[in-house]
């Protein structure tokens, strides 16, 4: 029943947001902090309650464990689908750093969004609750409609809601693009997925969209081999992987700034965890043939990324390509399949949600008040602010991997635990590192420094905004020194998802090397 | 004839008496609210035996199937398909009140047109004969044409009545040629006895059978606007009066695609591995131009018509595959295309008159309408959101089962083109959409009046929405409605 609730709690909070416009802009944004919080108090309070050392994917690959919580009715018998809902260690932490970015967004378009305020947030809460669902599903039909809903509100916040900046073609077309990607990419998915729920039927002769059900199906390899790349375009897409990324600088440039937040922190998120949640385990051995190939996309998403993000001048677009460069760690890390390198995914899709959406906020507050995103235009300007510039500094050092913040825990952790087994991947990634720090130096020295413009006359941060950049500061100083309570909520997970996709492979030292890494 | 048999043949028979009415009372006084109103009453009471029988199965007054004659044949299906046909010509006939009221000339003749149509429609479904194939399609399609040109003052409502006039009865010639020329190898007008008589067949004069079926198919293709025999469905669409274009949308084709599965069943026309080809050819030539063409449509009918070319082209993909779920996929996926496409043309006849000089259908005159009107821009926005095939509405389930289909019997190809012609659908149907919600135009040249949910119109389009919403989130009991009306006898 909480899970429900989880999910009812930012869809009826929209509606409520919506219809309650008439009574005021400023009830519509409380109403909508409300139900954040009632989202991040629910997440929490599971957190304290559940027990988290279970796993649904059990020890050898048998239907022994099971999920700490799980809800589900039958809603089309017909086809064997249920509305079933289930939460891990892993849909738990995702759902968390749904709620925590939700809140943010909302606060960071407090100023930002004046005109159609209440259907602006029935929009943003409609997107949260999509991408709730989608941690939540555990039914395959499910799954897509959640995977495929998320989409249109998102599409209304970038459509209406976005930027026209000059030199680009429009929000309108940046919102069309991102839609048809990935809307496009889905019906892949839903033809590997009835492919699969159909290959099953046929070996058990049960018709069923259940996602434990399905993770027995008897399949040969070429079957496997090609379900298991309708699955991966659609992954690809979301989160991107390079040759399918075109879409994300135009609708990051283009979005509003909580529209971003929520594209980069959580949306693509949702591509990361359909690759651990179904991608590995449905398709183990598939996926062992394909590692080598996802892995080289990885990397040369990662550099390419950061190619791309040094010779950007609009500020947006340059950290939409650097969101693109850390995806590709994730790819990495997820095909790895070690404890270290999935436990290095964990953190580093926290991390990356976090610091990401703070970037954004930045190039938003930025644009508030110099209303351009052209690096050009910039220079000087720490100088004119107080508090912006070093709040921009630690968010470009976490963003570049500096020791102590989440990002470097992450990536550290992903590279160590890549290195046994792909040591020549593990090497040009790495080299990655310098990029990063090469191309978040530049945005500093471009963004910040050289003679100012202008006078002082420009407004800095207000409490507002330094309490919403302050919080997830404090989340990635957490991440970076303490992330054990993180790892124990996902270990279990994260153990029973590598016992299935390396079964005996070379791994490794298991937990305990986590224990030491930080 | 026993008293089941008529029993059955109810619903054909109360139009059939409706029609006689609406002439009579015309004739005698010309009212318009009356003469609708009767309309409605009819076509609602030819409903009632339909109700009766999907709540009382088995009740001793109305056991299925019956033949009654050689010609028709009313079973589940034949039933599924005329409260299909009924419902949509009872949501034109609401729709069309309203819209009608603004109208100088002749009002009235209008429902009689459609009353008659939908009779050909009834007939249509239920036909397992030639004969009555031809009787239903012609009872159909020729009301039709005075229906398109109802508004005669217009020159385009004219032109529209004219285009439709000539390529119609093409088509109709090609269907009666190739019902002479199967008919010349098999020697019987039976479905199923031309379906039992494929065997006999000899090789050598099998060409001829191939040649009658593909005549036939050029005809059905015309009704339905496949590529390419496609070309009069824009120009008729953007035409004809509203109400009328989503009759034509809905009922007709709905009614000639129930008998074309059918026939495909009946006859067994998938053993023919040509005929499946031509239509396989057919289903992907329809998605690709259907697609393609809307992409750069400034009027909302001629961009709905391409998309119907774009949808029946899915539909084939169903047929193609055939077998037991194929005709529950189109079952559902001509349910979920009616009700949406009814919705969409619903909002547009309310921002219509024909008091104006021509419909609200240039995409500029619903610029802003959320902000105006936010629960009609809502309507449309899941019309159209369905007919892109999104979760949670009609629609999705629709193009779930379809794909399902196809997936079930491995057609790739086609699959292929379903996916990508989706992925292009979604480029017109986002840019119809986002255009709601721009910010409103100055001065707006149409706009609904603000109580639009009043009348019976209004209602209706509200039932068809939430019909639409409970089609997308709970289908489990129009499956099951579905699936009782599924082609027995395979």
């Amino acid at each position: 029943m909480m899970l429900l609730w989880l999910l009812l709690a930012p869809l009826i909070g929209g509606l409520l947001c919506w219809q309650l416009e008439r009574f005021g802009t400023k009830l519509v944004r409380w109403v909508a902090v409300g139900t954040m919080l009632i989202v991040l108090a629910l997440t929490v309070e599971l957190w304290l309650s559940g027990d988290y050392s279970l796993a649904l994917l059990g020890s050898a690959g048998d239907a022994a464990g099971r999920w700490t919580v799980q809800f589900s009715v039958p809603w089309i018998p017909r086809l064997g689908v249920r509305f079933g809902l289930g939460l891990d260690g892993l849909s738990l932490l995702l759902i968390g750093l749904t709620a925590l970015l939700g809140l943010i967004a909302v606060a960071c378009s407090w100023r930002e969004i004046t005109r159609h305020v209440g259907f602006f947030h029935l929009n943003l809460m409609w997107t949260l609750g999509g991408v709730i669902g989608v941690f939540l599903a555990i039914d395959l039909f499910l799954f897509f409609i959640f995977w495929e809903v998320m989409l249109v509100p998102m599409f209304f916040l970038i459509a209406l809601w976005g930027h026209n900046i000059p030199g680009g073609n429009g929000r309108i077309y940046a919102a069309t693009k991102f839609f048809i990607f990935t809307q496009a990419s889905g019906l892949v998915m839903l033809v590997a997925i009835l492919a699969l729920v159909f290959v099953h039927s046929q070996a058990t002769g049960i018709l069923t969209f259940s996602y434990s059900a399905l993770l027995h199906t008897p399949m040969t390899a070429r079957t496997e081999f090609w379900i298991m790349l309708g699955f991966f375009v659609a992954f690809a897409v979301k989160l991107p992987v390079v040759p399918l990324h075109s879409w994300l600088p135009d609708a990051h440039s283009q979005a509003p700034t909580a529209g971003s937040v929520v594209l980069a922190g959580v949306l693509l998120k949702t591509a990361a965890y359909g690759l651990l949640r179904f991608l590995l385990p449905l398709f183990p051995h598939a996926s062992a043939v394909f590692a080598p190939i996802a892995m080289w996309l990885g990397v040369f998403g990662i550099v390419y990324g950061a190619v791309c993000a040094f010779g950007q001048n609009d500020i947006k677009r340059l950290v939409a390509y650097t969101s693109i460069s850390h995806m590709g760690f994730i790819l990495v890390g997820v095909y790895a399949g070690t404890q270290l390198a999935l436990q290095g995914v964990m953190i580093q899709i926290l991390a990356h949600g976090i610091s990401s959406g703070a970037l954004f906020i930045l190039c938003g507050e930025l644009y508030e008040r110099l209303h351009t995103h052209d690096l050009r235009k910039m220079g000087g300007l720490w100088a004119r602010f107080s508090y912006l510039p070093p709040i921009a500094l630690f968010f470009t050092l976490a963003s570049l991997g500096l020791p102590g913040l989440g990002n470097f825990l992450g990536e550290f952790l992903i590279l160590l635990g890549t290195f046994n087994g792909h040591p020549s991947v593990t090497v040009v990634a790495t080299g990655g590192l310098i990029l990063s720090a090469v191309y978040s130096l530049i945005l500093m020295q471009r963004a910040f420094q050289g003679k100012p413009s202008g006078g002082n006359d420009l407004q800095d941060l207000n409490p507002r905004e330094i309490a919403t950049l302050g919080t997830l500061m404090a989340f990635l100083i957490w991440l970076g020194l303490y992330p054990q309570p993180i790892l124990d909520v996902s270990r279990a997970s994260m153990q029973a998802l590598q016992t299935r996709y390396a079964p005996g492979g070379v791994e490794t030292r298991g937990s305990p090397g986590v224990r030491e890494a930080p | 004839m026993t008293l089941q048999q008529l029993f059955a043949l109810s619903p054909i028979l109360i139009v059939g008496l409706t029609v006689v009415t609406v002439m009579l009372t015309i004739a005698i006084k010309r009212h318009h609210k009356w003469t609708a109103t009767i309309s409605m009453a009819g076509l609602s009471l030819a409903l009632v035996p339909l109700w009766v029988h999907c709540w009382l199965p088995g009740s001793s007054a109305f056991t299925l199937p019956q033949t009654v004659t050689p010609l028709l044949r009313i079973e589940n299906y034949a039933c599924f398909y005329m409260a299909m046909i009924l419902i949509a010509a009872l949501a034109t006939t609401t729709l069309s009140r309203r819209y009608m009221e603004g109208y100088q000339g002749n009002r009235e003749e209008l429902y009689l047109l459609l009353l008659l149509s939908t009779l050909g429609g009834l007939v249509l479904v239920a036909s397992c004969h030639f004969a009555s194939f031809f009787i239903g399609l012609e009872l159909l399609s020729v009301p039709m044409y005075g229906m398109a040109a109802y508004l005669v003052k217009e020159r385009r409502s004219l032109e529209a009545g004219m285009k439709y006039l000539v390529l119609s009865a093409v088509a109709s010639a090609f269907i009666v040629f190739g019902m002479a020329l199967v008919y010349s190898q098999t020697g019987t007008l039976m479905f199923s006895e031309i379906g039992a008589s494929v065997a006999n067949v000899a090789d050598d004069e099998r060409v001829v059978m191939i040649l009658g079926g593909a005549m036939l198919l050029i005809g059905i293709g015309f009704k339905l606007s496949l590529a390419p025999f496609h070309l009069w469905a824009p120009d008729v669409y953007e035409g004809a009066p509203a109400p009328v274009t989503s009759f034509l949308a809905t009922a007709s084709k709905i009614a000639v695609f129930a008998l074309l599965l059918r026939y495909f069943v009946e006859a067994r026309a998938y053993q023919y591995g040509v005929l499946v080809n031509i239509l396989s050819v057919l289903a992907i030539l329809s998605i690709i131009i259907g697609n393609v063409l809307a992409l750069q449509q400034q009027d909302l009918k001629r961009l709905l018509a391409y998309s119907s070319i774009a949808h029946f082209g899915y539909m084939l993909v169903a047929l193609i595959a055939s077998g037991a779920l194929a005709v529950e996929a189109i079952g559902i996926y001509l349910l979920t295309y009616a009700v949406t496409t009814l919705a969409a043309f619903g909002v547009i006849t309310l921002m219509s008159s024909p008091y104006k000089h021509h419909d609200a259908e240039i995409l500029f005159d619903y610029r802003g309408l959320f902000w105006k009107h936010p629960y009609l821009a809502a309507i449309l926005t899941l019309a159209l959101l369905s007919l892109a095939g999104i979760p949670l509405t009609a629609g999705f389930i629709g193009k779930f089962y379809v794909l399902g289909a196809g997936v079930d019997k491995r057609l790739w190809m086609l699959l292929a083109a379903v996916v990508l012609g989706s992925a292009v659908g979604l480029y017109y149907y986002l840019r119809a959409m986002v255009q709601l919600y721009l910010r409103q135009r100055w001065v707006a040249p149409f706009s609904a009046p603000s109580d639009w949910a009043r009348g019976a119109g209004g209602g209706m389009l509200i039932l068809l929405t939430l019909l639409m919403l409970a089609l997308g989130v709970y289908p489990g009991p129009f499956i099951m409605l579905v699936q009782a009306a599924g082609l027995g006898g395979k």
